[in-house]
């Protein structure tokens, strides 16, 4: 029972990171009905931006309370990714709009082909650790452990999606997000700016994206030029699980997507008699992803698919 | 055709057939053979990006893992001929058990797909591709049947009797290092692989798989069986990708699962796209150029910048990908229908771009 | 009355909470041109999506010509005999006109992937009379002009006319039309009602979606109407034309 518990504990964790990254996938998803494949990227440069910014000060000598240094990488970070998030939009989305469906596809390719590249470029390709200025210590809750650290990271998973989820409700812009979403022509005869509420999108998301990517790191004390891949992977298929194009499901599918992998990494063993081990857990992702595309296509919370997907 | 236009043509062929014929003389005499053996490798590439244009070029679907096909191929060749389980079956035996293990595979992939289109079928085919390299990766244990993350060695070559494609051949004076030997069995296999597919596109079927690229439910109301045309286009394009993974795995003498990763499964299909989807002879070009141009690309980066800045600045193989990125990225916005499109495409790409402004203007 | 070609009954769909048909019942005679007439949104289109396939219907009966083609896929209905063109016009844009009729035969002829390879003497002569075949159609329909034309460069009329040749080469017996005549002016509408008796008179049946009220009075032998997703009325022209229903739901008079 307790490495149930502990199991459903990290995968809480995971989870959470994953429903912060799907919101991106599936907000670009819910304006422009594609998917953006380089956004797994944009959570590596977060991650790997936070890193250098607290190693140099730490380097520095510069001796700060470890969630001080954090936060100011990430006050670099957010905007770096920010504006790589503008970036690919206005050069792999915004001159193909009209243009067969496989051309963005390919331009998003080649941009994160591109930007793994330009990370190893400026990183290497080794795994980058994190700076040791954290406190992981652990605390033990009916035979389960979590450290403080891994609380901060769901609390503040949570805050920031209720955070955005009342910006989509309440204001203008969310306001102007949705109306584009639904008729991006009736939206643009309303008097909404369509390219500049695109643009919104890809930037808020890849903020998202960057403090997700700080969590991915200091989760597992590391970050590496090609963490993008996977962890974007697993994150589509939460934003699908949950019904893409939908924030609400978003966050659902990540924290129930997180759950699975991790009950499946635990008890796989158990399943298949020994067959199979913990070294497959990257397989249920992938499972879970083509199992609801098939079977349930709208996913859980999901409206009706459009006819183009 | 008149008689004139008939002998320039026929003039064309030989000399182009003498060209192929002498190339391994050729490129091996001046360049060494090492260069010999990356035309062998663009001959596969040609028979790879011809499978996976059925599956994305004709018939429109697009298919992000079929570098799995490749693999399935491979690791029957790999696994059947090689002291990995002690083995030795001859390749007669070994290619075409391959090629009908990837085009099953091709079914199993295909069926639970047929209800996607688009973005989504892309991701779905990619983690397929993906699941079957963690399989590889990891059927080491607790049975070793893959020999997992360090893959098969000592694959035997393809033979036959006394004849063998993996040591020099002596045909009286005239001596053919290994490299030359494959060369041109690749070629004569290209060869086929172009004829067949020209062939497959301009029939029935072919005209089936346009259709139902152009419009799935119009193809349906004309009587396609869409289910059967979809699994069709998924089988043969998989039974061109298992045929040549046994080639690539008797060619190499090895094989392991990082030669299936993902980025392949990218570079086959942009060898597809920025040849020209659909047209037989633009997608030979890509896979030619898409193989050749890296190779140029390794040999000439580190010397350039040693002459320029006097030191390496940037590591070769990460500019050669930065490269290939970029080029991805501005082929598609320069030259969307490919480097050498059918002429209908050209048009139809050019007309999207005119809407495209209108609409904006 | 002649022989009865298609017979539906009770045919229900519903797409959430809209009932779409509720109890359609349908007779079609062999060999006569049958309009089915009624209002936007009546669920004309629907019935000939569910007719064709395209649409799984709830609940009924549905037999053509021998054959139960209730829930059946859209390639079976075809193979039992019945074709149909689109309102919205849907061709293959990026293939010729020749090569739209070509794909039409796919149908009545055989070749596999492997007589594609082998191109053995009985699929090429498969594939010459498939030539020659959506050649005639071209010509029967009267556009061989453009037959080397992308269906996407052809004009509007021609389009139409290209669609009605590609479902004529599956051989139906039943010809189900969706609003040929939507955007035509009067003199294409008028080559066009020649152009349907001339298919009726070569023994294929006609069901005919229209807007234009008098052109499915002029031509039709039978007419149904449809309102709200239910018959309200059928009939030959002249008692449908004085039906009170129809007359109401035209006119709109007293509908909530």
């Amino acid at each position: 029972m307790d490495i149930f518990l502990q199991q459903i504990l990290n995968g809480l964790v995971v989870g959470s990171i994953y429903a912060l990254i799907a919101l991106g996938y599936t907000m670009v998803y819910g304006i422009m009905g594609l998917i953006n494949f380089a956004h797994g990227e944009v959570v590596m440069f977060g991650a790997m931006v936070t890193i250098t910014v607290i190693s140099a000060l730490v380097g520095a000598g510069v001796s700060l309370p470890g969630p001080l240094l954090v936060i100011i990488g990430l006050l670099i970070a957010i905007p770096a990714c920010m504006l790589i998030g503008f970036t690919i939009e206005r050069i792999a989305y915004r001159p193909l709009r009209g243009a067969p469906r496989l051309a963005p596809l390919i331009t998003a390719i080649g941009l994160s082909i591109s930007l793994q590249q330009v990370a190893i470029l400026i990183w290497g390709r080794n795994y980058i650790p994190f700076p040791p200025i954290l406190n992981h210590d652990v605390i033990t809750f009916l035979g389960a452990s979590i450290t403080k650290l891994q609380i901060v990271i769901i609390a503040l998973c949570l805050l920031i999606m209720v955070g955005l989820l009342t910006m989509v409700e309440k204001t203008k812009l969310g306001r102007a997000m949705r109306a584009t979403s639904q008729n991006p022509a009736v939206a643009g005869l309303m008097g909404v700016n369509v390219n500049s509420i695109i643009s919104a999108t890809f930037v808020i998301g890849s903020g998202l994206g960057a403090v997700a990517g700080v969590m991915v790191a200091t989760n597992y004390d590391q970050a590496h030029y090609y963490m993008g891949y996977m962890i974007g992977m697993k994150a589509f298929t939460a934003a699908v699980l949950g019904g893409i194009g939908n924030l609400g499901g978003a966050v659902c599918g990540g924290i129930l997507l997180g759950i699975i992998e991790s009950l499946g990494a635990g008890y796989i063993g158990d399943l298949t008699g020994g067959f199979l081990g913990s070294n497959y857990q990257d397989v249920f992702a992938f499972v879970v992803l083509i199992l609801v595309l098939i079977f349930r296509p709208s996913g859980l919370l999901g409206e009706k698919l459009a006819d183009r997907a | 055709m008149t008689n004139s236009t008939l002998r320039g043509k026929l003039g064309i062929y030989l000399v182009s057939a003498f060209l192929l014929a002498a190339q391994p003389f050729l490129v091996g005499g001046f360049l060494g053979n090492s260069w010999v053996r990356i035309i062998d490798f663009a001959l596969l590439y040609i028979m790879l990006a011809l499978g996976l244009n059925i599956v994305v070029g004709f018939a429109g679907l697009l298919d992000m893992g079929y570098i799995a096909f490749y693999a399935v191929g491979a690791y029957t060749y790999g696994l059947l001929s090689s002291p990995q389980f002690g083995l030795h079956l001859p390749f007669y035996i070994t290619i075409p058990l391959g090629a009908v293990c990837a085009a099953c595979f091709g079914l199993l992939l295909g069926t639970p797909v047929l209800r996607l289109k688009g973005d989504y079928l892309a991701i779905v085919t990619l983690g397929f591709g993906e699941i079957i390299r963690i399989f590889m990766n990891n059927l080491n244990q607790p049975v070793n049947i893959t020999n997992g993350p360090q893959g098969v060695n000592l694959i035997d070559p393809i033979h036959l009797g006394g004849l063998t494609l993996g040591k020099t051949m002596e045909i009286g004076s005239l001596s053919l290092p290994v490299v030359y030997l494959h060369y041109y069995l690749f070629l004569a296999l290209s060869v086929l692989v172009v004829i067949l597919a020209t062939r497959l596109q301009r029939s029935r079927i072919g005209r089936a798989w346009v259709a139902l690229r152009e419009d799935d439910i119009a193809a349906a109301a004309m009587g396609i069986n869409i289910r059967n045309i979809k699994l069709l286009a998924f089988a043969l394009g998989a039974l061109s990708g298992g045929i040549a993974g046994g080639l690539f795995a008797s060619f190499q003498g090895f094989i392991s699962p990082e030669s299936f990763g993902l980025m392949e499964s990218i570079m086959i299909l942009a060898m597809v796209v920025l040849g020209g989807m659909g047209h037989i002879p633009g997608v030979v070009l890509g896979a030619v150029v898409l193989t050749i141009a890296p190779e140029i690309l390794r040999d000439t980066i580190g010397p350039m910048q040693m002459s320029t800045f006097g030191r390496m600045i940037v590591d070769p193989e990460n500019a050669r990908q930065l490269l290939f990125g970029l080029a991805l990225v501005v082929m598609m916005l320069v030259r969307p229908a490919g480097m050498w499109p059918s002429k209908r495409r050209a048009l139809e790409f050019s007309d999207a771009k005119a809407k495209a402004r209108a609409q904006k203007g | 009355m002649a022989e009865v070609l298609l017979k539906i009954e009770g045919i229900n769909k519903r797409f959430g909470g809209l009932q779409a048909l509720s109890g359609v019942n349908l007779e079609i005679p062999k060999g006569a041109i049958y309009g089915l007439i009624g209002p936007n949104g009546a669920g004309k289109t629907t019935l000939f999506n569910v007719l064709t396939g395209l649409y799984m219907p709830d609940e009924g009966s549905f037999t053509f010509d021998g054959h139960d083609l209730f829930r059946a896929k859209p390639h079976k209905v075809v193979a039992a005999g019945i074709a149909r063109t689109f309102q919205n016009i849907r061709l293959f844009s990026e293939m010729t006109a020749l090569e739209n009729v070509m794909v039409g035969r796919h149908i009545k002829s055989r070749a596999g992937a492997l007589g594609a390879v082998l191109r053995d003497p009985r699929t090429r002569a498969e594939e010459a009379a498939i030539r020659e075949k959506a050649w005639e159609l071209l010509e029967y329909v009267g556009i061989t002009d453009v037959a080397d034309d992308l269906a996407r460069n052809l004009s509007y009329g021609h389009q139409r006319r290209l669609e009605i040749a590609r479902a004529l080469a599956t051989e139906p017996k039943l010809l189900a039309l969706d609003e040929p005549a939507a955007g035509m002016n009067p003199r294409e509408t008028d080559d066009l009602k020649h152009l349907m008796s001339k298919i009726r008179d070569g023994g294929v049946t006609i069901l005919l979606i229209e807007h234009d009220v008098k052109l499915v009075m002029g031509l039709c032998d039978r007419i149904a109407v449809l309102d709200y997703g239910k018959r309200i009325a059928e009939g030959v022209p002249e008692t449908v034309r004085k039906d009170p229903k129809v007359i109401e739901a035209y006119l709109g008079v007293a509908h909530e």
